[in-house]
C-alpha cells in the first residue's frame, strides 16, 4: 500500500486476495481440462483421429462452463473481495527464492478467462468445420487445447515466473500452429521467426523477473506489486521497461512487430484466436497487471505510450496497402493492440479502457478473421483481395457478420468499438493533445483501410479466378461467427452500461476519471465525422472504381507499407546478416584457430598432426596407449595389493 | 541410516556384470545386450534404493560412508560417500545407462569391435562414474577420474564413426594433460597437508578444513581447475568435444557429454571451491568471463554447424558455460541452479543425442542438409526431437528452465550486466534448436528421406519415453532434486564464505545461511 493515505493515494489497484473457497477452488480445472485434452490428442496420436476434435471442443467448452460458474460466484462477492488464490504446490524453493505454483483469479483475470474460453470454444467449433478436410485435424485440436491451457495459466498465475511458463507456453502453441502446415517452407520459417522474435521479448521478461527478485526479494504479485511504492524510481523504471520489451514481443509492438504478419501462414482459426483475440493481447495484460509498477514509473509509462502510438500508426499504414486479406487484418490487429498498449501507458485513466477495448476487439476481430476464413473456405484458400469482390452476392451471412465486425472496429454507434475506442481517444486527449491526435489519426486510417478491405472483398465487381465457385460456409462455421458478430454489435454497450466494466476492474487496476479541457461531445462527434469521411473515401476508391487484379506500383508510401514498412529489411541488415557473418567467422575461428592451435601444438610435440595417416597408425596412438597402459598398470597393481 | 553398503554395491555390480558379459559366448551378441541391460537395471534399482534410504535432512553430509585403508604409507583410503549433489548425479547416470543400452541396441552390430565388448565397456564406465562421484578421498577420486578414460577411449576408438581414431586420441590426450596437471596439484596438496597437520592426508573433509595460505591455494587451484575446465569443457578447452561426440555412437556421446563431462563442473563445485576458497574467489572474474564467452560463443558456433551431432555438442559447450557461471557467481541461486543444471542437461542432451542418433542411422548421414520434411514421414520421431530441443532451449515448464533461470537469477543478484548478457543466450538457444528443427523436420520431404526414414520403433519409444517424462516432471516438480541439493550447496557457500546480496527493499532473512 502507498504510504500516502486518503485523498492523495494514487488510484492503484489492490493486490491482496482471499484463499479460494467453494466454486473458486475449481480454478485449477480451468487449465487442467484443456491440458488433458492436449495430452490425450497428442499422446494417443492417430488413434484419436476420428473423434479427437470433439475432445478438443469438449475440454474447451468445459473450461468455459467452469469460467461462467466462477464468474457468477464472483459477482456474489463484494467489489474488494473478488480476488482468490489457490495454492497447488511449491514449485521452486531455493533459500529466499520461493516460487509457489499458485493461481489467482480476480476481476482482471476473470474477464480474460471468459474471453479465452468463450471465444476459444467458439473457434474450436468453427475449426471442426474449417479443418474438416485436413487429415491432421486431430493434431490441430491438440495444439489448440494446449494453447488454451497455456493462455489460462498466463492469466491465472499468481507470480511472474509462473506467468512466464504460460507466456512461453502460448509462444510454443503459437509456434506449433503457425507451422501447422510444416511441409510448407514459408510456414516453417514463419513459425521459427515468431518464436525467436518472441524470445527477444522473453529476455525482457526474464530480466524483469530478475530485477523484481533483487529489488523486492520476491516474484509473487503480492510481494512485488504490494511493495512497489517502497522501491526506488530507477528500479521501477527498469522493471517497467523490461516488462514493456516483453509486451512488445508477445503483442507484436514496434520494434518486435515483424513476426505477426508472417504468422498469418497458420490456419485462419489460429489467426483469429491467437493472433487477434487472445495471445497477442497478453502484453496489455502484463502492463495492466503490473499497474503498481507503471504508476510509479512515469518514464516507463511514457515509453509505453510512445511504443503504442508508433505501432498503432504503423499497423494502420500497413493495413492500407496489403492485398492479402489476412495480412491486412494482421496490420489492423497490430494497430488495435497499439491502442490498448497506449491506453495502458496512460495509467489509471487508461487501464480499464485498454481492457475494455481488448475485450471488444477480441469479439470483432475474431468475427472478421473467421469471416475471412469463411471467404477463403469458399474461394479455394485464395487470400488476395484483388481476386475477390462482390462476395456479398453469394456469401450473405458472411457479409452480414463481417459488417458487424467492420462497424465495430470503425466505432460506429452502437457497435462495440464505438464505446471502447472512444474511451481510449478520450483518455488520450485527457493525457495530452498530441497523444490524443495520434489516436484520432489512427481512427481515421482504420476507417479507410477497413473500408478498403470490405469493399475489395464484398462490394464492387467480382474478380474471381475461373476455378472459384464461392459459396456460403456450413453452419458449423457460421453459427460461431454469428454469435461473435452479435457480440461485436452489442458487447460495447453491455460492458459500459451502468459503468459496469469500470466498476468491475477498478479494484484491480485502479481508475481515475479522464478530465478533458473541452466538451466530450465535440470529441465524439468529431471522431465520428472523421471516421465517416475516411470510410467514404475508402468506399469511393475501392467500391465505386474498378480494382485492378494486379496491384499498381503505388507511391513510395504504398510500397513501404506493402513491405511491412521495411521491418524485415531492418532486421536482416542489423541482426540477421551480421549474425550470419559472425557465426561463419566463429565457426572458422573455432576450427582453424582454437582447434588449429591445439593440433599445431600437438604436432610440435610429435603427436596429433593434421596428417591423418600418421595419427591413425602411429606415433600419437602408441604414445597415448603407453601412457594409458602405464597408468592402468599402476592402478591395477595398487588395487590388487591393497584390496 | 541403513548399513547396507550401497555405494560399494553400485561399484561392484556393474564390474561383475562386465566380467560376466565378457565370459558370454562371442557369437551371441543378443544375450550380451540382454545381460548388460539387466545389470544396468539392477544398478538403477540399487540407486533408487539408495536414494530412498538417503536422509534428506542431512544432505550436506557424506552418507553411506564406506572407508578402508588402502595405502597407509600415504594416508590413502578407499573412502566412499555421497552428499546430495553426488547422489543426484549418480542417479542421473544410473538412469541413463539402461536407456543408452536400450536405445543403442543395434548401433554396434556391424562395427569392428564385438558387441559384448561394447556392453562390458559401458558397464565398466558406469562403475567408474559411480566411483568418481562417490569418492571422498582425493587420491581415489583421481584414480577414478583417470580410470574413466579407458572405457571411453575404447568406446570411441573401436565403435565410432570414420574419424574415430583421431577423436579418441584427441580426447585421451586432452584428458591426460588435464589429469597430469591435477596429479601435480594433488601431490602438492598432500605435501601441504603434511606440512600443516604433520601427517599427509587425501581425505576430502580434512583437506577442506585446512587453512592453506592464499598463494599456495592459487597454484593448487590451477591444476584442478584446468583439469576440470578441459573435462567440462569450457571455452577454449572445448575442441575435443565436438570431435569426440560426433565420432561416438549416440550412446557413448550421451555418457560422454551428459554424464562424464559433469565430473568437470562437479569437481569445480566440490573440489575447487571447497578446497581452495580464496583461490576460487581470486579466479572468479576470469572464470565468469570464460563462462559467459562460452555461453554466447558455443551457441553462435552451434548455429553455424552443418552436422547434427557437432551442433548438439556445441549446444553443450554453451550449457556448460551456464553451469560454470552459476558455480562461480558464488550465490545460493547460482550454485543450486548449476547443480540442478548438471542433472537436467544430462537428460535433455541424452534425448537430443539419442533421437538425433535414430535419425542419423536411418538416413545414413549426419549432415543437416541431407534431411528435410521428416515430420511428414516420422511424426513421433519429429515430435520427440522437438521436445528434446525445447528442453535444450530451456522452455518454461521443462526441467532445464528451472535450472537455467536459477543460474541467471543467481548471476544477476551479484553481477547485473553479466546476468543480462547471459540472458541473451536464450535467444541464441531458440535459434540453434529451431533452425535445426526447421531444416531437418519441416519443409518438403526429399525422396531419400521418404524412403529411408521410418518412424520410431517400440524399443526406441521405450528408451526415450522415460527421459521425456523426467524432463517434464522435473520441470513442474523439481522439489525432490532441489531438496537434496540445497543443504549441500549451503555447505559449499559456507566453505567459500559467500553470502547472498540482500534485496533492495524489505530484506528477507535468508534461511539458508547457517
Amino acid at each position: 500500500m502507498s504510504p500516502f493515505s486518503g485523498a492523495l493515494a494514487p488510484a492503484a489497484g489492490e493486490i491482496s486476495a482471499n484463499v479460494a473457497h467453494g466454486t473458486f477452488t475449481q480454478m485449477w480445472l480451468l487449465i487442467a481440462l484443456p491440458l488433458a485434452g492436449a495430452a490425450i490428442l497428442l499422446l494417443l496420436g492417430r488413434r484419436t483421429n476420428t473423434w479427437g476434435h470433439w475432445v478438443g471442443v469438449l475440454m474447451s467448452a468445459g473450461s468455459f462452463a467452469i469460467a461462467v460458474s466462477i464468474f457468477l460466484a464472483m459477482r456474489q462477492e463484494s467489489g474488494g473481495n473478488r480476488a482468490f488464490t489457490q495454492h497447488l504446490f511449491q514449485w521452486i524453493s531455493v533459500g529466499s527464492f520461493q516460487v509457489p505454483f499458485d493461481l489467482r483469479i480476480d476481476q482482471l483475470s476473470m474477464v480474460f478467462v471468459l474471453l479465452i474460453t468463450g471465444v476459444g470454444t467458439l473457434i474450436h467449433i468453427y475449426s471442426v468445420g474449417y479443418m474438416s478436410h485436413d487429415h491432421e485435424r486431430r493434431r490441430f485440436f491438440g495444439y489448440l487445447n494446449l494453447f488454451v491451457a497455456a493462455m489460462l495459466l498466463l492469466v491465472l498465475a499468481d507470480n511472474y515466473l509462473l506467468l512466464y511458463v504460460g507466456w512461453e507456453g502460448v509462444g510454443l502453441a503459437s509456434y506449433l500452429l503457425i507451422g501447422f502446415w510444416f511441409y510448407k517452407e514459408t510456414a516453417a520459417v514463419a513459425a521459427k521467426k515468431a518464436f525467436v522474435v518472441n524470445r527477444v521479448g522473453d529476455v525482457g521478461l526474464s530480466i524483469a523477473v530478475m530485477l523484481m527478485f533483487v529489488t523486492f526479494g520476491s516474484v509473487t504479485f503480492e510481494g512485488v506489486l504490494g511493495s512497489a511504492p517502497k522501491a526506488s524510481q530507477t528500479s521501477l523504471t527498469l522493471i517497467g521497461l523490461a516488462l514493456l520489451l516483453a509486451a512488445c514481443g508477445k503483442s507484436a509492438q514496434f520494434p518486435l512487430q515483424s513476426w505477426l504478419l508472417d504468422a498469418m501462414e497458420g490456419p485462419t482459426p489460429v489467426s483469429a484466436l491467437i493472433h487477434a483475440a487472445t495471445m497477442v493481447t497478453a502484453g496489455v495484460y502484463l502492463i495492466a497487471r503490473s499497474n503498481a509498477i507503471f504508476n510509479a514509473a512515469p518514464t516507463a509509462q511514457t515509453a509505453v505510450i510512445v511504443i503504442g502510438a508508433i505501432t498503432l500508426i504503423m499497423g494502420a499504414i500497413i493495413g492500407c496497402a496489403k492485398d492479402d486479406i489476412k495480412k491486412a487484418l494482421a496490420g489492423s490487429t497490430m494497430s488495435q493492440i497499439g491502442y490498448m498498449v497506449l491506453a495502458a501507458g496512460l495509467g489509471p485513466i487508461g487501464y480499464v479502457f485498454a481492457i475494455f477495448h481488448l475485450l471488444t476487439h477480441g469479439f470483432f476481430k475474431a468475427t472478421m478473421f473467421l469471416g475471412a476464413g469463411s471467404v477463403m473456405h469458399g474461394m479455394n484458400d485464395q487470400v488476395n483481395m484483388r481476386r475477390f469482390g462482390a462476395l456479398r452476392t453469394v456469401m450473405v451471412l458472411t457479409t452480414i457478420t463481417f459488417f458487424a465486425g467492420y462497424l465495430a472496429i470503425l466505432g460506429i454507434p452502437p457497435f462495440a468499438g464505438f464505446y471502447s475506442k472512444d474511451k481510449i481517444i478520450e483518455s488520450a486527449f485527457a493525457h495530452s493533445t498530441l497523444v490524443g491526435l495520434v489516436t484520432l489519426v489512427g481512427a481515421a486510417i482504420t476507417a479507410f483501410y477497413m473500408t478498403r478491405l470490405v469493399a475489395m472483398t464484398f462490394l464492387g465487381r467480382a474478380r474471381w479466378p475461373d476455378d472459384a465457385h464461392p459459396h456460403e460456409s456450413p453452419a458449423m462455421m457460421m453459427v460461431p461467427v454469428s454469435i461473435l458478430a452479435v457480440l461485436s454489435a452489442v458487447s460495447g454497450f453491455l460492458l459500459i452500461h451502468d459503468n459496469w466494466i469500470v466498476n468491475w476492474l477498478e479494484p484491480v487496476v485502479g481508475f481515475e476519471e479522464p478530465v478533458l479541457g473541452f466538451n466530450v461531445n465535440i470529441l465524439q462527434y468529431g471522431t465520428l465525422a472523421l471516421v465517416l469521411v475516411s470510410a467514404a473515401l475508402g468506399y469511393v476508391l475501392y467500391a465505386r472504381r474498378p480494382v485492378p487484379e494486379v496491384a499498381p506500383v503505388g507511391s513510395f508510401l504504398t510500397q513501404a507499407a506493402r513491405a511491412d514498412l521495411y521491418g524485415d529489411e531492418v532486421n536482416e541488415a542489423v541482426f540477421m546478416r551480421p549474425g550470419q557473418y559472425l557465426t561463419r567467422l566463429l565457426v572458422w575461428f573455432d576450427n582453424r584457430v582454437v582447434d588449429g592451435a591445439v593440433n599445431g601444438t600437438a604436432a610440435l610435440i610429435g603427436g596429433l598432426s593434421g596428417r591423418a595417416r600418421r595419427t591413425q597408425n602411429g606415433f600419437a596412438r602408441s604414445y597415448a596407449l603407453t601412457m594409458l597402459g602405464g597408468a592402468a598398470l599402476v592402478i591395477a597393481a595398487l588395487v590388487l595389493v591393497r584390496l | 541410516m541403513s548399513t547396507f553398503p550401497w555405494l560399494l554395491a553400485l561399484l561392484v555390480v556393474p564390474l561383475l556384470g562386465a566380467a560376466l558379459v565378457m565370459f558370454l559366448p562371442k557369437n551371441s551378441p543378443k544375450l550380451a545386450k540382454q545381460v548388460g541391460l539387466l545389470v544396468s537395471l539392477i544398478v538403477l534399482a540399487l540407486t533408487i534404493g539408495m536414494a530412498l534410504a538417503f536422509v534428506v535432512a542431512k544432505a550436506a553430509d557424506f552418507q553411506f560412508a564406506y572407508s578402508v585403508s588402502w595405502i597407509p604409507a600415504f594416508g590413502v583410503n578407499f573412502s566412499l560417500g555421497v552428499d546430495g549433489i553426488a547422489l543426484v548425479l549418480i542417479a542421473m547416470a544410473a538412469t541413463l545407462v539402461p536407456v543408452v543400452m536400450l536405445a543403442g541396441w543395434d548401433d554396434v552390430d556391424g562395427s569392428q569391435g564385438s558387441v559384448r565388448g561394447y556392453v562390458a565397456l559401458i558397464l565398466v564406465l558406469e562403475a567408474a562414474i559411480v566411483g568418481v562421484f562417490a569418492a571422498t578421498d582425493l587420491f581415489l577420486f583421481y584414480v577414478f577420474f583417470e580410470a574413466m578414460l579407458v572405457p571411453v577411449y575404447f568406446l570411441i576408438g573401436r565403435y565410432g564413426g570414420p574419424r574415430r581414431n583421431y577423436a579418441a586420441v584427441k580426447f585421451l590426450l586432452y584428458s591426460l594433460f588435464g589429469g597430469l596437471l591435477m596429479l601435480g596439484s594433488l601431490i602438492g596438496l598432500y605435501v601441504v597437508s603434511a606440512r600443516i597437520t604433520g601427517t599427509g592426508t587425501f581425505d576430502f573433509t580434512s583437506l577442506a578444513n585446512l587453512n592453506i595460505d592464499a598463494d599456495t591455494q592459487k597454484w593448487l587451484f590451477l591444476g584442478f581447475f584446468i583439469a576440470f575446465a578441459i573435462k567440462a569443457p569450457l571455452v577454449p578447452f572445448h575442441t575435443w568435444l565436438p570431435d569426440a561426440a560426433a565420432e561416438s555412437t549416440p550412446g557413448t556421446a550421451v555418457l560422454l557429454v551428459g554424464v562424464l563431462d559433469k565430473v568437470g563442473t562437479f569437481g569445480m563445485l566440490r573440489y575447487c571451491l571447497e578446497l581452495f576458497p580464496d583461490a576460487s574467489r581470486w579466479a572468479t572474474p576470469v572464470v565468469i568471463a570464460l563462462a559467459v564467452i562460452g555461453i554466447i560463443y558455443g551457441a553462435l558456433v552451434a548455429i553455424g554447424q552443418t552436422d547434427i551431432k557437432r551442433l548438439i555438442a556445441y549446444t553443450s559447450v554453451s550449457h556448460f558455460g551456464f553451469i560454470a557461471l552459476g558455480i562461480f557467481v558464488m550465490t545460493t541461486r547460482g550454485q543450486i541452479g548449476s547443480a540442478l543444471y548438471m542433472v537436467n542437461h544430462g537428460f535433455s542432451t541424452a534425448a537430443l543425442f539419442l533421437i538425433g542418433g535414430f535419425l542419423i542411422s536411418r538416413r545414413g548421414s549426419r549432415l543437416i542438409e541431407d534431411f528435410g520434411g521428416v515430420q511428414k514421414v516420422a511424426p513421433v520421431l519429429a515430435g520427440t526431437f522437438l521436445v528434446a530441443g525445447l528442453s535444450s532451449l530451456a522452455l518454461p515448464g521443462l526441467s532445464s528452465f528451472v535450472s537455467e533461470f536459477l543460474v541467471l537469477v543467481g548471476t544477476f543478484e551479484r553481477y547485473r550486466w553479466v546476468g543480462v548478457v547471459a540472458t541473451l543466450g536464450i535467444v541464441l538457444a531458440a535459434l540453434y534448436v529451431l533452425l535445426m528443427y526447421q531444416r531437418t523436420m519441416t519443409g518438403p520431404t526429399p525422396d531419400a528421406v521418404r524412403e529411408r526414414v521410418t518412424d520410431l520403433r517400440g524399443r526406441e519409444v521405450l528408451a526415450i519415453a522415460p527421459i521425456l517424462i523426467i524432463i517434464v516432471a522435473l520441470g513442474f516438480y523439481p522439489k525432490p532434486v532441489l531438496d537434496v541439493i540445497n543443504p549441500a550447496i549451503d555447505r559449499v557457500m559456507h566453505a567459500v564464505n559467500a553470502t547472498n546480496p540482500p534485496p533492495d527493499v524489505a530484506p528477507v532473512a535468508e534461511g539458508t545461511q547457517p
